[in-house]
């Protein structure tokens, strides 16, 4: 197990050496003149010249994809066209926003989507299994920006109970932690107040995020819990006088996780290549808006930084569900 | 006491299509000491008339439409869920068909056995050798050396070692040996075995038959053996009852009924087993249809 774990790690550079050539062609490749962009329209060729040299954008493009793979291990990840700042504290500013985002989604979405989809399961065509599969269309047929909309208009606008957008506001000061998560980082002071205002902000763009999730889990844990419902064991167990209990979450459950692992662990990356939407409609300040914002203005390094970040987070996901593979099913266990 | 009396069992079956009578009017007793074979084709109603001894046909399903089952002279089609649960496991011991599929692939066998171990001694904790009122955790730890020595005594060598082993390490009839010392591990008075060998290649099939025959002659018990198969019939049980279509046609000792069967069934039953000298192309079937439950 442990040398296979190693052996992933070490599996993980040349894929990652691949996906920087990847990005950087792609975002090369792209029609347009940054550096014009840049300079303003009233920019003289002697002046956009400088700031193409300025940039580095004037060498052949093995040089530049050199120059950018050894500062990338520098953590020099090149500096933003348009925020004038250096690419990796622009990410390591909004990427903490991102993932408490989708680590919250996430959450609700584990949370309730499996003991829901349990239930629907052992109470087929019971009040539970109607809910959920009606929940279930919602949230698949409904676009996240939607809802989101949906949310606002209900509790901003009807009701007043929670703030309409935002992370934290700017008259607050927000919590200061290691990790940037305003949630972990007030839980880890001791902070409550912020905590409670880090929640409330958190709360909508997080449960609007989360219903795609929750209802695909939903439907994943009941048509695999049927399923292992009807298999020989369960009858043994059962004639042997096993509780129905004890059958249901503990030898059922980990048989069923199985299939819901490799959805979870899908949606985490989908979630967050995705959150742009959500991101917008909640005013978010998360990594969506920001590469958004550096597409529309033609700005390469935030585009490949932030989909470099997300392609990494994407493949150490990956390998942690192929891990936890191992862990609820030892027939796959490897060595 | 008898241990366990069938008495005029009629059990249908609802489906889509609507309801269809599967047994008609089944009689059995199984005294201690005594194996029963009940023979008979796919669809008479072999297997449903074990599963409900268990009461495990779920009530959605099945319908009980006249009849007892009574064992140790409680009737279980009264008896309440609770009630059933304490037989099961401790009582009464079930073997199913396919070693493969009966245990669960993603725990390993020791907890298995330990679970039912558990069980069996919460209802009655002189099963694992306790004294009546242990600790929950005297339970624990007896049931998890009780489960090495039942895995030991079905043949598992270094049982406990093997204990932490997964089910797929295990060969078929390996499996079956611990499925077999799953039912066994409650001491159980009755033993139904639905098919307990037909999964399993001939030469383990002798081997299975055998360690059935031994713990049950160990400890006398009852056994209903479901099969299909007289050569298992033959080989291991004391009686025999031949079932076609919801119906016992014929009862009793192995030797009398295989030796000079009295029913027209019967004889055509024996008369499909193919032998040596069966010429090519004379394999002789059975007439008729089963009825239909989808």
């Amino acid at each position: 197990m442990i040398l296979y774990t190693l052996r992933r790690l070490i599996l993980l550079i040349p894929m990652l050496i691949g996906l920087t050539m990847i990005v950087f062609a792609i975002a090369r490749l792209l029609p347009g003149d940054p550096v014009a962009l840049a300079a303003g329209p009233n920019a003289t060729p002697d002046v956009i010249e400088s700031v193409r040299q300025e940039f580095g954008l004037d060498k052949s493009l093995p040089q530049q994809y050199w120059a950018y793979v050894t500062g990338l291990v520098q953590g020099d990840w090149g500096v933003s066209i348009f925020t004038r700042r250096p690419v990796f504290e622009d990410i390591m500013t909004f990427l903490p926003a991102t993932l408490e985002l989708v680590a919250a989604a996430m959450l609700i979405a584990i949370v309730l989507g499996i003991p829901l989809g349990l239930a629907a399961a052992v109470y087929r065509n019971g009040v539970v299994d109607y809910l959920t599969r009606t929940v279930a269309l919602g949230g698949i047929a409904m676009p996240r920006f939607f809802l989101g909309l949906l949310l606002q208009l209900m509790f901003v606008s009807w009701l007043d109970i929670l703030p309409l957008s935002g992370r934290f506001p700017l008259i607050e000061i927000p919590p200061e932690g290691p990790t940037g998560i305003y949630t972990i980082d007030s839980i880890v002071a001791g902070d409550w107040y912020s905590l409670t205002i880090a929640l409330q902000h958190l709360a909508l763009p997080a449960f609007a995020m989360s219903l795609s999730p929750l209802a695909t889990i939903m439907r994943m844990m009941r048509a695999s819990t049927i399923e292992v419902l009807q298999q020989d064991f369960v009858m043994t167990e059962r004639a042997l006088g096993i509780s129905n209990t004890k059958i249901l979450f503990k030898y059922v459950l980990k048989n069923a996780m199985t299939s819901t692992l490799t959805v979870i662990g899908l949606y985490v990356s989908w979630l967050l290549g995705g959150t742009v939407l959500v991101e917008t409609v909640f005013d978010w300040p998360g990594l969506g808006l920001y590469a958004t914002q550096a597409i529309l203005s033609q700005d390469f390094m935030p585009v490949i930084g932030v989909t470099l970040v997300i392609a990494m987070i994407y493949l150490v996901t990956m390998l942690i569900v192929d891990l936890l593979y191992g862990v609820f099913n030892p027939r796959v266990r490897y060595t | 006491m008898t241990l366990l009396d069938i008495k005029n069992l009629n059990l249908s079956m609802r489906s889509f299509e609507g309801e269809t009578q599967i047994l008609h009017g089944i009689d059995l007793k199984v005294e201690r000491g005594e194996i029963w074979g009940m023979v008979g084709e796919t669809g008479s109603g072999k297997s449903l008339t074990g599963l409900s001894v268990s009461r495990l046909i779920p009530p959605a399903t099945g319908r009980y439409l006249a009849g007892s089952i009574e064992f140790e002279g409680r009737d279980v089609l009264k008896a309440g869920e609770k009630e059933m649960r304490a037989l099961r496991g401790r009582k009464i011991g079930m073997i199913f068909q396919d070693p493969t599929t009966n245990l669960n692939p993603v725990f390993r066998i020791g907890t298995q056995l330990v679970d039912v171990a558990l069980h069996a001694g919460h209802a009655d904790p002189t099963v694992l050798g306790l004294e009546p009122g242990a600790s929950s955790r005297d339970l624990k730890k007896a049931a998890k050396r009780v489960a090495v020595e039942m895995l030991d005594k079905v043949g598992i060598p270094k049982a406990a070692e093997r204990i932490h082993d997964y089910p797929h390490q295990f060969s078929g009839g390996m499996r079956q040996r611990v499925l077999i010392a799953m039912a066994m591990i409650g001491k159980p008075d009755l033993l139904i075995a639905d098919e307990p060998t037909t999964a399993l290649d001939v030469s383990v099939q002798a081997q299975i038959l055998k360690l059935i025959h031994d713990l049950v002659a160990e400890r006398n018990i009852g056994v209903l053996m479901i099969t299909h198969n007289l050569g298992v019939v033959a080989q291991i049980c004391s009686h025999v009852a031949v079932m076609y279509r919801g119906r016992i046609l014929e009862r009793g000792l192995v030797t009398d009924v295989l030796k000079k069967p009295s029913h027209v069934y019967t004889q055509a039953l024996l008369n499909s087993i193919p032998t040596a000298h069966t010429k090519r192309g004379e394999l002789r079937g059975l007439g008729g249809v089963m009825p239909e439950v989808q």
